[in-house]
This record gives C-alpha cells, sequence and structure tokens, in this order.
C-alpha cells in the first residue's frame, strides 16, 4: 500500500459486449495534484469513471484509492471519493440545505458535524446564504457549485469531476476551474478533471490524453508538448488523436 | 460508529422520499383515486353481478365493495412499487442514483433502504385510503387496523423488491409502458384482488393456478385476513419467501460485477 498515490489506475480495460471502451490505463495521481483528462466525446472518459466510482466493475485491471483496492476494499475506498457527475444530481425540488444534509445522512455524519462542514463548504463557494432556496431556482453555475460543496463534505482525498462545466456561461466555468485548482493546491486534494477544453488546463497541471480508450499522454503539460513537439495543448492534442479537435 | 452510520444513511434515504411524497402532491392524489374509482364506480357497478359465498376471513355475507378493498391496498401497493422501480430508472438516467451508489455502504443496503423508503409512501397511501374507505362504511374491526401494519410492511417490500429487480433490467425510461403491461395488469387481474379463488376455478383451472401461485395474490390474502385480526400463515410464508426471492435477484442485479448495470451507460 502506498499512500502517497492519491488515485492509481493500473492495466485497466474495459469493453461493452465487443467493443473495446478501455484499452490498458495506466496512470497515477497525487495528492495536490490537479489532473486534467483531455479527450473527445467517446474517448472513455465516463466509462472510467463508471469504473473508478464502481458502478461498473473492472475485470482486468486494477483500481486503487489511497492504496484501497476498488473491487476488494470497496467501502473504504468510496469514502475517499468525492464525486461531480456530468449530469446535475441534485433534487430540484429539495432546498439546497436538503440535498446537502442527504449527503452527510449517507456519509453517516450527525447533525451537529453536518450543518458545520455545511456551512463551511457553502461559504467558501459564496452559496451560504441561499441554502434554503429549492435548486430548481438556482442558475446552471450555482449549481454546479452546490455540486463541489457537496462531493467535499465528507472531505474526500480524491476529486472526480466529470465535465462538470458543461453548458456553462464562460465566467462561471472559469470560476469553477480556477475554485478546483486552489482546492487541489490548499486541500491537497487529488483532482482528476476530464474535459474536452483546453482552457480549463493550467500550466502546472498533469495532463492525460486519452484517445479511442487508450492514453496518448501523461505527463505535465511541457512533458506533452515536448513529446509531441508542438507549442500549444491544442497542436498536441491534434498529433496524438490523429486529427480530433478540441476547443 | 458502524452502525449509527447505517441508522443515518436508511434514515436519510427514507426522509427524503418521504419529503418528495408529501410535496408532490400530484403523485399523492393519483395514487389515492385509482383505487377510489374502482371502489367507488367498479365495486359498486359489480355488486349485483357477483355473489359472494361466506370464506374466510369473513364470517357474514359481504358485500363486494368490503371484498374488494385488500385487494385495492394491494393495488395501491403494487402500482407504488413499480412507481419506485420508475424513479429509480429515472434517478439513474438523472443520476442521482450515482449518488447513492457511490457512497461507501454496501449495495444491499442502500437498496433495501430504498425499499423500506418505498414500502413507508405505500403504508401512508394505505392508510389514507382505509380512512376515506371508513366514511364509505367500509369498516373492519379497529384491531385490523393494526393488524394490517406488519402485512403492509412485508407486502410493500415484497412487490417493491420486484420493482426493484424490473428497474435493474429496464435500460430507458420508455420501457415503462412495457411494465405496465406485462406486470402490473396480468398481475392484478389473475390474483385474488377482484375475485376469489373459487370463483376463477369455476371458469378456468389454469386460471385459478396462476391466480393461486401469484405472489400478488397471497399478499392480497395475507392483507385480507389482516385486517379481520387474523393470521393467513401459508399466505405470509408465500410472501415473505418472494420477497427473499425478489429481492436477493435485485442484489444481483445492481452488482457491478455480476449484473446488468455492466450492459448500460455510456463511453
Amino acid at each position: 500500500m502506498n499512500s502517497s498515490i492519491a488515485l492509481s489506475v493500473q492495466d485497466l480495460s474495459f469493453s461493452y459486449g465487443g467493443k473495446k471502451a478501455l484499452d490498458q490505463v495506466n496512470f497515477k495521481i497525487q495528492p495536490g495534484e490537479c489532473t486534467v483528462l483531455l479527450g473527445p466525446n467517446g474517448a472513455g472518459k465516463s466509462t472510467l469513471f463508471s469504473l473508478i466510482t464502481r458502478l461498473y466493475d473492472s475485470r482486468e485491471g486494477r483500481i486503487e484509492l489511497c492504496g484501497f483496492d476498488i473491487k476488494r476494499q470497496t467501502l473504504l475506498a468510496l469514502a475517499k471519493l468525492g464525486v461531480v457527475f456530468q449530469q446535475t444530481t441534485l433534487d430540484m425540488d429539495l432546498s439546497v440545505l436538503q440535498n446537502l444534509r442527504y449527503h452527510t445522512a449517507l456519509h453517516g455524519m450527525g447533525g451537529k458535524q453536518a450543518e458545520q462542514r455545511i456551512q463551511q463548504e457553502l461559504e467558501r463557494l459564496a452559496m451560504y446564504d441561499r441554502r434554503f432556496e429549492k435548486v430548481r431556482q438556482l442558475n446552471g453555475g450555482h449549481r454546479r457549485r452546490v455540486e463541489i460543496a457537496r462531493a467535499l463534505l465528507h472531505k474526500p482525498s480524491v476529486l472526480l469531476l466529470d465535465e462538470p462545466t458543461v453548458g456553462l456561461d464562460v465566467p462561471s466555468r472559469l470560476a469553477i476551474v480556477d475554485y478546483v485548482h486552489q482546492l487541489a493546491a490548499e486541500e491537497k486534494l487529488a483532482v482528476l478533471w476530464a474535459s474536452h477544453l483546453i482552457d480549463e488546463i493550467y500550466p502546472n497541471d498533469h495532463l492525460i490524453v486519452l484517445h479511442k480508450g487508450q492514453v496518448k499522454a501523461n505527463g505535465t503539460v511541457d512533458d506533452v508538448l515536448d513529446a509531441t513537439d508542438t507549442l500549444t495543448i491544442k497542436d498536441a492534442f491534434y498529433t496524438l488523436t490523429k486529427g480530433e479537435q478540441v476547443l | 460508529m458502524k452502525l449509527l452510520h447505517y441508522w443515518r444513511a436508511m434514515w436519510g434515504i427514507i426522509g427524503r422520499e418521504l419529503w418528495r411524497f408529501v410535496t408532490q402532491r400530484e403523485r399523492f392524489i393519483s395514487a389515492l383515486v385509482r383505487p377510489l374509482v374502482w371502489l367507488f364506480v367498479f365495486a359498486a357497478g359489480f355488486r349485483a353481478a357477483l355473489g359472494l359465498a361466506i370464506t374466510p376471513p369473513y364470517e357474514t355475507y359481504i358485500l363486494y365493495e368490503v371484498y374488494i378493498t385488500p385487494g385495492l391496498i394491494g393495488m395501491i401497493q403494487l402500482f407504488n412499487g413499480m412507481q419506485s422501480s420508475l424513479s429509480m430508472v429515472y434517478d439513474r438516467e438523472m443520476g442521482s442514483m450515482r449518488i447513492l451508489m457511490v457512497c461507501p455502504l454496501p449495495r444491499w443496503f442502500l437498496l433495501l433502504s430504498k425499499l423500506l423508503a418505498g414500502t413507508g409512501v405505500s403504508v401512508l397511501q394505505v392508510y389514507v385510503f382505509l380512512a376515506i374507505a371508513w366514511f364509505y362504511d367500509i369498516q373492519a374491526p379497529w384491531q385490523g387496523y393494526l393488524w394490517i401494519m406488519p402485512a403492509l410492511l412485508l407486502s410493500g417490500l415484497m412487490l417493491g423488491a420486484l420493482g426493484l429487480l424490473l428497474s435493474s433490467f429496464i435500460k430507458q425510461l420508455e420501457n415503462f409502458a412495457g411494465v405496465m403491461n406485462f406486470v402490473i395488469f396480468p398481475m392484478f387481474f389473475m390474483s385474488t384482488a377482484l375475485y376469489p379463488l373459487w370463483k376463477i376455478k369455476e371458469s378456468s383451472a389454469l386460471l385459478h393456478n396462476l391466480a393461486l401461485y401469484n405472489p400478488f395474490s397471497q399478499a392480497v390474502e395475507l392483507i385480507r385476513f389482516a385486517l379481520y385480526g387474523q393470521f393467513n400463515q401459508q399466505a405470509f410464508i408465500f410472501t415473505l419467501t418472494a420477497f427473499i426471492v425478489f429481492m436477493a435477484a435485485a442484489i444481483i442485479g445492481y452488482n457491478p460485477s455480476k449484473g446488468m448495470m455492466m450492459r448500460k451507460g455510456g463511453g
């Protein structure tokens, strides 16, 4: 068990029927590191997330969260994980507070501790004053903020975000990108961020390029640019995926 | 500490379901209207056509409305069980099921909690229905209203587990119409909810056997006897067994390595 690795994916493969969605995927993420998983639609990002969250089971390969095998030590591993899914997973007819309380109950937090954590996370995202509002009344950006707050309530070590900025306007998108980078740095949180937008990548980020289920590049932004002999991530991506475009 | 975690999570799930039910007024009303229409219209119309002999648990001749009341209670729970399966498919499509599935508790426990939550809602619906029926002069002995509680819990769990099992097979929300046609209607009509077994036997031996072994019939009989303060052992064993079988199959259905979840989802 190596606790300095927050998330480790080893030799992971997965197929839907005969169609291979992931092929021998390998990477590691350290605490405090923000890793962007860049890939076009259908690259296998969502499948990878479903395997890490154990919605699907990986027959080939191994996934460890803070040293816990997701298959054998599922509950210990899941306790370390915070997730923001691509689609919104909030209950629209409940208030922000009710949604967050539901999450704290699922994680076994008691009343006082739960209220404290909810207040802390919502205040950090400037959403505490809106805690009594129904989620339906919030705009897309604010809903995302609530989902990020929720994912952090149980103090996970690894935060997964599956294209969390899809459908948001530019200011909301940039604010969320900035906040998550800040979280990684300040809270020593390991972040895995699936995206197909290159402006969400910061120069110090760890970059993984996934294409047709295979890891085409894995390293710092500079490593990837050097390896592809390109000057921009856009060009690097174009080279690695043989013609796919990113925005 | 671990037990407390389970306890809090279970009440979190049940509380959320009850709150949603209370705030969704249309769902509450439609859940009541269906059996009430059957009681006030269908049963009233059939009263003259159907003669009923004295059969346990009844000790005297009864009106058809009285006979079908336990069947309609079963209907409430059947629809509720299927509705919860519908909401599971919806939740899965919308993603909120994922939030439940990634919390650090065993999947069987989460499914059981979800089932208990759905059953709690159906028990609430049944008591409101019984209260309305009481004013319509369908009155059981007062102990019956207490005895029916455990029977409702078991029948609700059994029908909910069936819904859960179906939800693990249904890929998309649209397929729910199929559940209506192939599960709800056959189960309801091929049961003792609307007519007693001996009456079915008079017209068809095959139908009689189907009704006899239909778990929904057994749940209805369990409720019928409980409402009159009696315990129907056969119905109890049959309903309990059906619950265990459906629940076990549903847990397998939601198991990430064995079940239907493997065939779902996108890239």
